[in-house]
C-alpha cells in the first residue's frame, strides 16, 4: 500500500537524518539528564521528598524534552524548503501527518531509554525488573504527547514566537496525559497493584483517541495557506 | 431582524437579569449556614464557570462551520466568543479565589473545579495568543479554528483526569464536596444568576460581532479601493 | 489582461488557466485578478521584479496556497478541489532545493520516488543521476554538495517522475555555468514532449531565448502579454524598465 509506504518512507527519513548527525537525540539525552539533576537540587537533596516525587520529576523531564525534539523535528522540514517539497508530492495530508508522528514518537521513546536508567541512579530506583510494566504506561504517554506536539509543532512552526508558543498551547492541553503518566508510574514504581493504574491508561487510551483521529481530521487544513 | 436590534434587546434583558438575580442572590437567599454571606459568591461564581463552557462550545461549534464553509462570520463569532469566554473565565476564577479565601483559608487550593477553570483560561489564552502572532488572518483562523475543535473535546478528558487526580489519589483533605443539598432559595438565585449571566454572554457577543462587522466593511471597502 | 488567445488557436483545453485569481494577506493584495491561459507544449516566461506576485502565482497553480477568489486549473484539473490529481501531474522546482541534507543525493531520490508513488525506484534515480550528471557524487550526503551540484540534484528530482507541467519559480538564479546548460537543454527536450513550463524569472534574456510567450506581472496585475514572435529582446526591456521604473517611483 503506497500509503503505509509514504509513512514508513517519512518515518525513515527522519529517522535516518537524525540518526546521522544524532544532534537532536543528544542534546535531548543531555537536557533530560540536566533537568533530572538540577530537579534534585531544586529539592533540596531532601531523600523522602525526591523520592515522592520522582515520578512527576520524571515526567517533567520528559515533558521539556520532547517540546525540545518536536521543535527540531518541524525545523528540519522548514529549513530549504523541506516541506514544501513534502507537501508537493501527492501524497495524502494524513500521510505526512503519520510519518512525522511515527519520526516524533521514536524518537522522544528512544530518549525516555536512554533516560531511563540515568533516573534509576541519580534517584536510586530500581528500575529493571519493573521495565515491561514502566512500558505499559510510557508508550500510550508518549504517543499521546508525540500525537498532540505533531499537530501543535505544525501549527506553530511559522511564528514569531514559536520556541515560547509550542509548550504554551502543548503544555495546557496535554495535562491529563502527564498527570495519567505520573500516576500510573507512580503505582508502577511503588509496587501496587497494577489494578490502580488502569483507569489511567484508559485517560490515556482516550487522550491518544481523540488526539490521533482528531489530528488526521484536521491536519490537511493547517499545511495549506 | 439586525444584529444592533438583538444587540439592544439583550442588552435590556441583560440589566434586568443581573438586577434580579444580583438582589435575589445577594439579599434575598439566605447566608449559607455554615459560610456566611461569603458563600453568596457562589452565585456568581458558578454561572461564570458554566457560560465559559458555553462560550467554549460555541467557539467549538463555530470552528466546525468555519472549516466547512469558510465564511468569515463564522471565524467571528469563534474568536469573538473565545474573547468573552476568556474574561468569564478569568472572573470565575477570581471570584472562586475570593469565595476560597475565608472559606478554606488560602487563595488558591488545587480543588479539581478551580484546576480545570485554570486550565480552560490557559487554553483560551493559547488560542488568543496564537490569534494574535499569526499575520496571514485567514490562516489563523483555520488555525484557531483547529484548536477550537481539539481543545474543546479534550475538556471532557482534562476534567476526568484532574477529578481522578484528587479523588483516587489522596482523601479529600481541602476538596470541597459537589453534591450539598441546595436550598430551594438558593437554587432559584443560582439559576436566576445563571440566566442572567447567559444573557450577559449573549449581549456581549451581539456587540462584539458589530465590532467584526464593522472591520469587514471597513477591510471590503480597502479591497474595492485598492483592487 | 485577457490573454486566452492559446485555447482559441488549438481548440485544446490549456494546460494552465487562471480566471480572476485573487491573492490577498491580511490587507495587502498580492495578485488583483489574474486571468492567463498556458496552452500545452507552450514556455511561459513571467517576469516581474521582487514583490510583483510571481511566486504567489506558481505557488497557487501548484496546490500549495488557497485563492482568496478566482479559480485555477491545471491540465484541466481545479487546484482547489483535485490537489492530489493536479500533483501528480506537475513537477516544482522552487527557490529552495527541498532537498534532506543529511541524507545521500541518492536517498533523497529514492525517498522522492516513494512519496511520488513511482515503482522501479533504483532504475528511475540512476538514469536521473546519469542525466544531470551526479551518478558518482550522489553517495554523498548533500550536505557535502556545491550549490550547483544541490540545484543539479533537484533537477534530477523533478525529472523522476517526468511531469507534463513544470512550475519554475527563479530556476536559474545562482546556478553555475554547466547546471545552466543542464536546465536550458532539458526544458527544450520536455518542450519537444509536449510538456507545458510556466518559468517565473528575472533574467530576461534566457527568459526570451527560451519562452514561447512572455508575460510581465507588476504588483498582482499582468501588464504584458505577447508571443516570442511579435517582440524583440530590446521592446521586452524597455517595457520591463517601463514598469520596473514605475514599480520604483510608487
Amino acid at each position: 500500500m503506497t500509503f503505509a509506504r509514504r509513512v514508513l518512507a517519512i518515518a525513515w527519513k527522519d529517522l535516518v537524518a537524525e540518526w546521522r548527525d544524532r544532534e537532536s537525540i543528544t542534546a535531548m539525552c543531555f537536557f533530560a539528564f540536566l533537568v533530572l539533576f538540577l530537579f534534585s537540587f531544586a529539592l533540596n537533596g531532601d531523600q523522602t521528598l525526591i523520592r515522592g516525587a520522582s515520578s512527576g520529576l520524571l515526567w517533567l523531564a520528559f515533558a521539556f524534552t520532547g517540546v525540545l525534539g518536536l521543535a527540531r523535528s518541524v525545523q528540519s522540514e522548514l529549513a530549504n524548503d523541506c516541506l514544501d517539497g513534502l507537501l508537493l508530492y501527492p501524497a495524502e495530508r494524513e500521510a505526512i501527518y503519520l510519518g512525522k508522528l511515527l519520526g516524533n514518537f521514536s524518537v522522544i521513546l528512544l530518549v525516555e531509554l536512554i533516560s531511563f536508567p540515568i533516573f534509576a541512579i541519580l534517584y536510586n530506583m530500581d528500575l529493571w525488573p519493573q521495565l515491561p510494566k514502566l512500558l505499559l504506561i510510557t508508550v500510550p504517554a508518549t504517543l499521546g504527547f508525540a500525537a498532540a506536539g505533531t499537530l501543535l509543532s505544525t501549527m506553530t512552526a511559522g511564528l514569531r514566537a514559536r520556541e515560547a508558543m509550542l509548550p504554551f498551547l502543548l503544555f495546557p492541553m496535554t495535562i491529563p496525559l502527564i498527570l495519567a503518566a505520573v500516576r500510573g508510574t507512580e503505582v508502577v514504581l511503588r509496587h501496587e497493584s497494577f489494578e490502580l493504574a488502569m483507569p489511567w491508561l484508559k485517560l490515556m487510551a482516550a487522550f491518544d483517541l481523540l488526539f490521533l483521529v482528531g489530528s488526521l481530521l484536521t491536519f490537511e487544513f493547517l499545511v495549506e495557506e | 431582524m439586525t444584529l444592533q436590534r438583538i444587540e439592544q434587546v439583550l442588552g435590556v434583558c441583560t440589566a434586568l437579569g443581573l438586577l434580579i438575580g444580583l438582589y435575589i442572590g445577594l439579599i434575598y437567599a439566605p447566608p449559607d449556614a455554615v459560610q456566611g454571606d461569603v458563600q453568596r459568591l457562589m452565585y456568581l461564581h458558578v454561572p461564570l464557570i458554566l457560560v465559559s463552557y458555553l462560550a467554549f462550545f460555541v467557539v467549538f461549534v463555530a470552528s466546525i462551520l468555519y472549516l466547512w464553509r469558510r465564511r468569515r462570520q463564522y471565524d467571528a463569532i469563534a474568536h469573538s466568543s473565545a474573547e468573552i469566554g476568556t474574561l468569564f473565565t478569568a472572573l470565575a476564577i477570581a471570584t472562586g479565589s475570593i469565595w476560597g479565601r475565608p472559606t478554606w483559608g488560602a487563595w488558591w487550593t488545587w480543588d479539581a473545579r478551580l484546576t480545570a477553570t485554570a486550565i480552560l483560561l490557559l487554553i483560551f489564552l493559547g488560542y488568543l495568543m496564537l490569534r494574535a502572532l499569526m499575520e496571514d488572518e485567514s490562516r489563523g483562523a483555520v488555525f484557531c479554528a483547529v484548536l477550537g475543535i481539539i481543545g474543546f473535546l479534550d475538556i471532557p478528558i482534562i476534567h476526568m483526569s484532574v477529578v481522578w487526580w484528587r479523588t483516587l489519589h489522596q482523601p479529600a483533605s481541602l476538596l470541597k464536596s459537589g453534591l450539598w443539598t441546595v436550598a430551594p432559595d438558593m437554587l432559584m438565585a443560582l439559576l436566576t444568576n445563571l440566566a442572567a449571566f447567559v444573557l450577559l454572554y449573549g449581549y456581549l457577543l451581539a456587540k462584539r460581532l458589530r465590532l467584526e462587522g464593522a472591520k469587514e466593511e471597513l477591510f471590503n471597502l480597502r479591497m474595492e479601493l485598492l483592487g | 489582461m485577457r490573454t486566452d488567445g492559446a485555447a482559441g488557436l488549438h481548440g485544446v483545453a490549456p494546460a494552465v488557466e487562471t480566471r480572476g485569481l485573487v491573492k490577498w494577506f491580511g490587507a495587502h493584495p498580492a495578485l488583483r485578478g489574474i486571468n492567463l491561459s498556458v496552452a500545452k507544449g507552450e514556455i511561459l516566461a513571467l517576469f516581474g521584479p521582487n514583490g510583483a506576485g510571481k511566486s504567489t502565482l506558481l505557488r497557487i497553480l501548484a496546490g500549495l496556497m488557497r485563492p482568496t477568489a478566482g479559480s485555477a486549473q491545471v491540465a484541466g484539473l481545479d487546484v482547489g478541489r483535485d490537489g492530489d490529481s493536479v500533483r501528480r501531474v506537475i513537477g516544482v522546482l522552487a527557490s529552495g532545493h527541498q532537498l534532506y541534507e543529511a541524507l545521500t543525493g541518492r536517498e533523497n531520490l529514492l525517498f522522492a520516488a516513494t512519496m511520488l508513488g513511482l515503482d522501479r525506484h533504483a532504475e528511475r534515480v540512476a538514469k536521473v543521476l546519469e542525466k544531470v550528471g551526479l551518478e558518482k557524487a550522489a553517495e554523498g550526503r548533500v550536505r557535502t554538495f556545491s550549490s550547483g551540484m544541490k540545484r543539479r540534484l533537484a533537477l534530477a528530482k523533478l525529472m523522476l517522475h517526468e511531469p507534463k507541467i513544470m512550475l519554475l519559480d527563479e530556476p536559474f538564479t545562482n546556478l553555475d555555468l554547466q547546471a545552466t546548460k543542464l536546465l536550458e537543454e532539458f526544458l527544450m527536450t520536455s518542450k519537444i514532449t509536449g510538456a507545458t513550463t510556466v518559468l517565473a524569472t528575472h533574467n530576461l534574456a534566457i527568459g526570451f531565448a527560451l519562452a514561447d510567450r512572455m508575460a510581465i506581472l507588476r504588483q498582482g496585475r499582468l501588464v504584458f502579454d505577447a508571443r516570442r514572435d511579435d517582440v524583440s529582446l530590446e521592446s521586452l526591456r524597455s517595457q520591463f524598465a517601463l514598469h520596473g521604473e514605475l514599480w520604483e517611483v510608487e
